[in-house]
């Protein structure tokens, strides 16, 4: 028997070397196999096991659940990873829950020790949440509830159906009736939609970087009913890494992680009501044409790009390396500002060049790149708009001072592309388009690139 | 409860380690990371195992409940492992 604890052991420590390697794109590919090998070990180990008796079930399951495994990984797009990520999420909970009901019909009665049930209580409770949670933010990630819905009395339903769940947990602990167990996953299911449904668009990158970390929790909880260390471990891995990032994603968006989950929209209405309309831009902005911004691209020794998600949304990221390795060509040096929000999970930008083949050392992190943007000639933003807001750094009184933001208005030119002056997400007028040395080059960012590029070419 | 706080020093350990490994992770790889535990916590699977096959220990209802476990937690490894490799070698293609 403990050779097979023997082999968790060594496929935990495989995991652990597997996510260093992520410490670096050179070493992550590598990390990423090991992690693989790591479960192979964990998996093979556990079918030798003498307590597997059939294997009928196992052997269909594992070919259904990896044949939709490949085809969904070959086929998601990358505009789509943060839907794939939010389904996997659920349906990591989702097989913590199962595996905790499953337990509860095959161990006796007279093993269920009060320690076992409280471990089955949280994995069945995590695990719902995680599911229902996640399929919630799936929905609203595909574009099926875009807002942020408001129910009736949210907060009080979403407290009554907490402190529901917290009754049901003690009085299966107590007692161990499985109709309780039922009647617990039942509320908590409810309770991960409510919990996720009235959480903005805008707050879904915190959301399924906090699930991931449910998913963890929900298998670490699964490890301490069958106390089966390569759970424990693995789920603690996976626990931390979501709470990392969801803290990430906060501060990036100067939100804490309570406003994010109770608080609803981003600038509250009574904000919004000082919010000036559209005669803040009245005559303050300057617009300019392709050729006109080619001849500055031309004169510039550094240029720095400024993508936001309206870059994806467009399917601009092609025409946009295009654009930047032409300028390469001419000897200018081109760099991408990104954002910790910029895309719609954390990272996301990142992955979307680098499929358009923009080299990783090429996108250089807000932190790194803000004291260059006043040695920089021009910056193309392209498809951002709040995180490029100075109001943010500069007037208190703003609705989103404090969030961090990419300093763009520091270099000598700013070129916005975008197709109108509408709001980002936060709803509110970028100073940034008002400023003496903004230009606004209007249009759909795909076709306003392609003609950036002929512009340049014919130069 | 000798095993209890076994087991619970393991996963506060682990814990650690996950917070000081992940926060060495740079941002331009968040999105592969969180593919990839996703991966990771498909290591339900191994519950799922033995559920499903559990045998005459259990009944039939215990292993159905283990073989959708079973599909979920292979979706979760295969896609998740699969997907992250798929990003990471657009990362690795070439370097400028």
């Amino acid at each position: 028997m403990q050779w097979i604890n023997l082999a968790y052991l060594v496929a935990a420590v495989f995991f652990i070397i597997g996510l260093k390697g992520l410490s670096s794109p050179r070493t992550a590919p590598r990390g990423n196999l090991i992690g693989a090998v790591g479960m192979l070990i964990a998996i093979v180990a556990t079918l030798v096991n003498k307590e597997v008796l059939s294997f009928g079930w196992i052997i269909a399951g594992m070919v259904v659940g990896g044949a939709i495994g490949v085809y969904i990984a070959r086929s998601v797009k990358m505009t789509a990873m943060p839907e794939m990520v939010a389904l996997l999420n659920g349906f990591g909970g989702g097989a913590s829950l199962l595996v905790a009901l499953s337990q509860f019909i095959i161990t006796p009665a007279s093993s269920q020790t009060t320690f076992w049930l409280v471990a089955l209580t949280l994995s069945a409770l995590i695990g719902s949440v995680t599911v229902t949670g996640s399929l919630v933010a799936w929905a609203k990630l595909q574009g099926y509830a875009e807002k942020a819905l408001r129910i009736p009395n949210q907060n009080l339903l979403r407290v009554v159906l907490g402190f529901g769940a917290v009754a049901l947990s003690a009085l299966f602990i107590w007692q161990g009736w499985g109709w309780i167990l039922v009647l617990l996953v039942a509320v908590a299911l409810v309770l991960g939609v409510l919990l996720v449904v009235a959480i903005g668009g805008a707050d879904m990158p915190v959301v399924i970087a906090l699930l991931n970390s449910y998913s963890g929790l929900a298998a670490a909880a699964t490890g301490f009913v069958l106390l089966n260390n390569g759970l424990i471990i693995s789920g603690a891995l996976v626990g931390a890494s979501g709470v990392i990032l969801s803290q990430i994603m906060c501060k990036a968006m100067n939100r804490s992680l309570g406003s994010v989950l109770f608080g609803g929209a981003m600038v509250s209405d009574e904000q919004m009501a000082h919010v000036p309309g559209k005669e803040f831009y009245e005559g303050k902005v300057k617009s300019c044409g392709a050729e006109e911004v080619a001849m500055l691209l031309e004169d510039a020794r550094k240029v720095v790009i400024a993508p936001g998600y309206g870059l994806a949304v467009a399917q601009a990221q092609h025409v946009t390396q295009e654009l930047s390795a032409l300028l390469e060509q001419r000897g200018v040096e081109v760099d991408f500002a990104i954002h910790p929000v910029a895309g719609r999970m954390p990272g996301h930008m990142n992955v979307l060049l680098a499929e358009a083949e923009v080299p990783y050392d090429k996108l250089i992190e807000m932190d790194d790149i803000n004291p260059e943007f006043s040695q920089t000639d021009v910056t193309i933003v392209l498809g951002a708009n709040d995180v490029t807001n100075p109001a943010a750094r500069d007037d208190p009184n703003s609705p989103i001072y404090g969030m961090p933001i990419l300093d763009v208005d520091k270099s000598r030119t700013v070129i916005v592309i975008k197709r109108s002056l509408s709001p980002g997400f936060a709803g509110i007028p970028n100073q940034l388009f008002i400023n003496d040395n903004s230009l606004m080059l209007f249009g759909d960012a795909k076709s306003v690139l392609q003609e950036l590029v002929r512009a340049v070419m014919e130069l | 409860m000798e095993v209890l706080i076994g087991a619970l020093t393991i996963f506060v350990l682990a814990v650690f380690v996950g917070y000081e490994i992940i926060t060495k992770v740079p941002p331009t790889l968040h999105t592969p990371l969180m593919s990839g535990s996703n991966a990771i916590s498909g290591i339900a699977v191994i519950g799922a195992i033995l559920c499903a096959g559990a045998g005459e220990q259990g009944n039939f209802f215990s292993a159905l409940l283990g073989f959708f476990a079973l599909v979920l937690a292979m979706i979760n490894i295969v896609g998740g492992f699969m997907v992250t490799d798929r990003m990471l070698q657009m990362f690795k293609r070439k370097k400028g």
